[in-house]
């Protein structure tokens, strides 16, 4: 499933400070009955965004006006628990193209970069610094530069640099996935099993 | 000679390329597949008008979405009725074994792996399911993928994947009388905590773990995921053989013999390194429960729930919102509390082995009046045992709802869902917040600790009512 090319991106940021956010706080097992991959981000932190009775919850961030942007500043330890591509799939949908935190469950971080979110893992350092500036003028703005592999806050240049390697990188720039790369290389593959 | 671990060796040998600062190409043996997470794989698949390269090695089963009463009917949920339906008809088209709802084998896929015998040493395998890890209890490499490697596993049989890093977990010793392979694996994770295996591929070793049945392994490696870890795996000796032994899939005759002869070479080197190691003593262990909304939030069951000393900021909001959910306060004991619901299943303790554990404690009693019980074998073939050996008989006496096989409460897909507010103990393995249902709360422990909850109708040390 191709995703759209990731430049430069410069935004706005919706900080979820709580800790070991997983899988089925972002989309709920009851919303992965889907046979297509539609309006997954209608149901992203569903239980946290809605009542039982679908009524908006003020008090969660995703509700508050206050806060919009692509890029999601989360907690440490974001996106535990289930292999669900759906949490993904919900943030995307949901207008996310970034997650930033300093720290990320594997599979999860694994699932962004195969559809074209670019986790990004910071020093808690700087994570802190991110929510301070952002709770304290919510129009603050970031900027994540793939290329250089940077993150920064622009009201005041304070910036960090991520990984990310450059197989990966490529294919975020570019919009490609990995199926295209292995599509490729099926004769490889053949011979190798024919080795087995 | 270069000492490896038995990571490395299943590792390096299903390398098919390295990318130059970047993944491996990881050539897959098996590839399980179910019904919630393969069908947009497939549509996927079909959009780029490709088909399934090796369907010999994709077996399929409808699990996480199905009903557990009347499997015989056609499923009410119209949504759950079209991904199965949707599985059944890909699995058709591309030529897929598919084990179905009613059928001998049909059951939780990582039940019905090894139950088949298709689960092996030496192997690599993946599902679109986080708890793939169970699989590890052969000394196989088994991990879970998301949608979009499915779909690079039908299209290719590889996925592009960085070798993690590895740890050694070692538990010597014996274990206490009333204590479980699933209070090892909580204990674990309390001291490990629920992110401390990120990045990591654990090996379990030491003689506590050798000492362990097949079923007992499966709950360990199970549950190497709630640390953050990809998987986690165990050398393969005589009672992994023992086990696979005449099984469907198992190799026969002299096949059997030069097989066997292989995964003896399976472990890993003496002197080889770890990233990382950590030991434990089984004589530390006693009998495990959580407390809160994440894995690593477990204490033996006569401790008490933890204090906020020495926590702040960010952290100490978490833990105690988390205590919020549960009704619990900080630094109180757990024992005593009256729960709702136990539910004795999944693809960590829904094995004969869990099912025979509680049926033994229940033998002659019932289960409390505060309580209701539900118990669902892990597969078919579980069911079958449970009846032949008179396990179901023993449980209904004592007032537990015996259902069909599947997922169910784990994950509370289907009917199967525990009452905003009320307590569940669970044998599975994530007490997330609403994870078996909106509002749910979940604890978790093993399967001779829930079956004593159910009898007392309060979590109870079952150490005390033996
Ligand atoms: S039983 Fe629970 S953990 Fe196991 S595969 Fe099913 S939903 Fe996942």
């Amino acid at each position: 499933m191709a995703y759209d090319k990731f430049n430069t991106l410069r935004s706005t940021v919706v900080p979820l400070s709580a800790e070991n956010v997983d899988t089925d706080q972002i989309i709920p097992a009851r919303f992965l009955k889907a046979t297509e991959r539609v309006g997954f981000g209608d149901n992203l932190f569903r239980d946290w965004r809605y009542d039982v009775e679908g009524n908006p919850k003020h008090d969660f961030v995703l509700n508050d006006p206050t806060y919009s942007g692509k890029i999601l500043l989360a907690g440490k330890n974001f996106g535990s628990g289930s292999s669900r591509e759906h949490a993904v799939w919900a943030l995307y949908d949901y207008g996310f193209r970034c997650v930033v935190s300093s720290f990320f469950a594997d599979i999860f971080k694994n699932n962004c970069l195969n559809i074209g979110v670019l986790p990004v893992t910071i020093s808690p350092e700087f994570a802190d610094v991110l929510f301070n500036a952002v709770s304290a003028d919510p129009e603050t703005e970031v900027e994540v530069d793939i290329d250089r592999q940077t993150i920064t806050l622009l009201s005041t240049g304070q910036s960090e640099s991520f990984d990310i390697n450059s197989y990966k990188k490529e294919n975020m720039k570019n919009g490609f996935d990995d199926i295209d790369y292995l599509l490729n290389i099926k004769d490889e593959i053949a011979e190798f099993v024919a080795g087995k | 000679m270069e000492k490896k671990t038995l990571f490395d060796k299943i590792w390096d040998a299903h390398v098919v390329r390295s990318v130059t600062d970047g993944p491996d190409v990881f050539f897959i043996d098996k590839h399980f597949i179910h019904e919630v997470t393969s069908p947009v794989a497939f549509l996927n698949l079909e959009k780029r008008g490709i088909g399934v390269l090796h369907p010999e090695r994709t077996i399929a089963t409808p699990d996480h979405n199905v009903p557990t009463v009347d499997q015989d009917k056609t499923i009410k949920d119209k949504l759950s009725r079209m991904q199965v339906e949707k599985l059944r008809e890909y699995c058709k088209k591309y030529n897929i074994e598919l084990h179905d709802l009613g059928s001998a084998h049909h059951g939780i896929v990582h039940v019905i792996g090894p139950e088949l015998g298709i689960t092996q040493p030496g192997m690599t395998i993946v599902c679109g399911d986080s708890h793939t890890s169970t699989h590890g209890a052969f000394g196989a490499i088994a991990f879970g993928i998301g949608t979009s490697e499915v779909e690079m596993v039908f299209a290719t049989q590889c996925i592009m994947q960085s070798k993690a890093k590895k740890m050694r977990i070692t538990v010597d010793g014996e274990l206490g009388k009333g204590i479980t392979s699933k209070d090892i694996i909580l204990y674990i994770i309390a001291k490990i905590s629920a992110s401390g295996g990120t990045g990591y591929f654990l090996e379990y070793a030491g003689s506590a773990i050798e000492s362990l049945s097949m079923e007992a392994r499966m709950t360990i490696c199970n549950m190497s995921i709630e640390m953050g870890a990809r998987g986690g795996l165990i050398a393969p000796d005589e009672t992994t053989f023992n086990y696979l032994k005449g099984k469907q899939y198992a190799p026969k005759g002299e096949e059997w013999d030069k097989t066997v002869a292989y995964w003896k070479t399976l472990k890993t080197d003496e002197g080889a390194i770890f990233d990382k190691e950590y030991h434990f003593d089984a004589a530390d262990i006693a009998p495990m429960i959580t407390y809160g909304t994440n894995p690593g939030m477990g204490i033996k069951i006569n401790d008490l729930i933890p204090t906020t000393a020495g926590m702040e900021g960010s952290n100490k909001t978490s833990f105690l919102k988390s205590l919020e959910y549960m009704g619990f306060e900080a630094g109180e004991s757990i024992l005593g509390k009256k729960m709702d619901y136990v539910f004795v299943g999944s693809c960590t303790n829904g094995r004969i082995e869990d099912i025979r554990s509680v049926a033994e404690f229940v033998k002659g009693k019932r289960k409390a009046d505060n309580i209701t019980a539900w118990i669902v074998p892990g597969s078919r073939e579980v069911e079958k045992l449970a009846h032949e050996e008179g396990l179901v008989k023993i449980l209904e006496e004592a007032g537990f709802e015996l259902r069909q096989p599947g997922c169910s409460a784990c994950l509370a897909m289907n009917d199967d869902k525990i009452p905003s507010g009320k307590y569940a103990v669970s044998t599975s393995n994530r007490n997330f917040e609403g994870r078996q249902g909106p509002g749910a709360r979940t604890l978790l422990a093993s399967p001779l600790t829930v079956a004593a909850i159910a009898v007392t109708g309060r979590i109870t040390d079952p150490r005390e009512v033996f």
